[in-house]
């Protein structure tokens, strides 16, 4: 379980999180919506320890994220996290991409990387791809090896920032497609997504974020049907 | 044997002797050079200011100070402190450091070309720093600075020519020996500018090779 309680952050002068809670239960999928500079990409850098909190709390399966004794490295095998931009290591081949982590960090044999790589790789649709470099793939198919390289780590849970908004839109439909699978095979999952109707379909809980905070939480009923907040109201009709 | 002149056989296998003086010099200095300037990069390259700024500075002086100078101060602090340093051990040392002056910013500006992004990303797997900088950044910086490292070590292959100053026998001297008994400046020194064009020539063909191959990805 995901828990965040009251965490707040500033970029400089630029108070981003004022006072965010959570929780994510396990095999829940919670879909982060929100204008651009509400606060919901940062909110998932936190959770991995990617960017630190100036207050408040956040924990996964117990362990604090931001304590001083946690050891991060140990607790980041368990969350995957995709970006926006998928960020392949342009020097090593499609295969090489996503056997590095569990090489390095796992410490498993070359073959044994290999075969989890392959299994994960032939997953999300790029069995064909393996030896291939990153530069010769589609964004699309970029961003499902992104997917495919956290998933190579057996995490527990999965925080997907915005992976569809640099895509062409005829490649937004194969990742959306790749983590509606996930969700389906009981992933759980935190999706800062800009895809109003993906989050509504494949969401078990939606946030609404505005100005560093949750304005509204609540199944995807209550939010695409009947939004309370103004904002939320604003928003909604502004985004679809 | 040549054009009649008076050099023998004998006097090409002191100049080739000398090569290999050149070369053993060139391999440690560059290695040397290469290893401090990867560890002194990376600190460079990093966020602590108070440790890469007065490094930069302490490379700075080796980097405007000329080779020569450097060397022949060297030399004497062996003799004023009787170190009994051999001048070939000087010799590495100094262009040694004058090479890690050099490959320290070029291995910063390698480094700070790895966008963040790429090195956050292989931190969010779960690395280490140095298993992220092992695996991801020094392989991509390598790929960036290669070209100029390879123009660098070049470069300190015809600095060790300098060396001859601290009493080592190398390519050039070797070449003056013979040019003051034979007496034929012109033919001696053209003869020693090709060999020092054949040790460079495979290094760059190599460099340019690796390029290719690099691109290709």
């Amino acid at each position: 379980m995901i828990q965040i309680e009251d965490v707040h952050k500033h970029f400089g002068p630029l108070h981003v999180l004022k006072g965010v809670s959570l929780s994510v239960e396990k095999g829940e999928v919670l879909s982060m919506i929100g204008g651009s500079g509400s606060g919901k990409s940062t909110m998932l850098m936190c959770i991995n320890g990617l960017e630190a909190i100036e207050k408040g709390r956040i924990s996964v399966d117990g362990v604090e994220v931001h304590a001083k004794s946690t050891d991060i490295n140990r607790l980041r095998r368990k969350i995957g996290i995709v970006f926006q931009q998928w960020n392949a290591f342009p020097h090593l081949t499609v295969l090489e991409n996503v056997m590095l982590a569990p090489r390095k960090v796992l410490r498993k044999s070359r073959h044994e990387a290999e075969e989890i790589a392959i299994e994960q790789l032939r997953h999300v649709g790029l069995g064909e791809k393996l030896k291939s470099f990153p530069s010769r793939l589609s964004g699309g198919q970029q961003q499902r090896m992104a997917i495919a390289r956290a998933l190579a780590m057996s995490p527990d849970y999965m925080l997907f920032d915005e992976v569809t908004s640099a895509l062409d839109p005829q490649l937004v439909g194969e990742v959306l497609d790749t983590l509606r699978m996930l969700s389906h095979e009981g992933m759980t999952m935190i999706v800062v997504t800009h895809e109003m109707r993906f989050a509504r379909e494949v969401s078990d809980r939606v946030a609404f974020f505005c100005k560093g905070q949750i304005h509204e939480l609540g199944t995807p009923d209550q939010i695409f049907e009947s939004p309370e907040r103004p904002e939320t109201i604003d928003f909604l009709r502004s985004a679809i | 044997m040549f054009f009649d002149s008076s050099l023998s056989w004998n006097d090409i296998l002191f100049l080739l002797d000398g090569a290999i003086v050149t070369i053993a010099i060139t391999l440690a200095s560059v290695a040397l050079g290469t290893i401090l300037g990867v560890l002194f990069g990376l600190v460079r390259a990093g966020a602590l200011w108070w440790i890469s700024w007065p490094l930069g500075g302490a490379l700075d002086i080796f980097r405007s100070v000329p080779l020569l100078i450097q060397l022949v101060l060297f030399n004497s602090f062996n003799s004023m402190f009787r170190l009994h340093w051999s001048p070939y051990v000087i010799a590495c040392i100094c262009l040694g450091i004058y090479t890690a002056a050099f490959c320290t910013e070029l291995v910063r500006s390698g480094v700070l070309a790895v966008p963040p992004a790429t090195r956050r990303a292989a931190r969010s797997l779960g690395m280490s720093w140095w298993q992220e900088v092992v695996s991801i950044t020094l392989p991509m910086a390598t790929r960036i600075v290669f070209p100029s490292w390879i123009g660098l070590s070049l470069g300190v292959m015809k600095d060790t020519s300098l060396v001859l100053w601290i009493g080592i026998i190398e390519l050039l001297r070797s070449s003056q020996i013979i040019t003051s008994r034979v007496q034929e400046p012109l033919l001696i020194l053209t003869i020693t500018g090709l060999i020092y064009f054949l040790m460079s020539f495979p290094i760059a063909r190599l460099g340019a090779h690796l390029e290719r191959r690099w691109q290709i990805q």
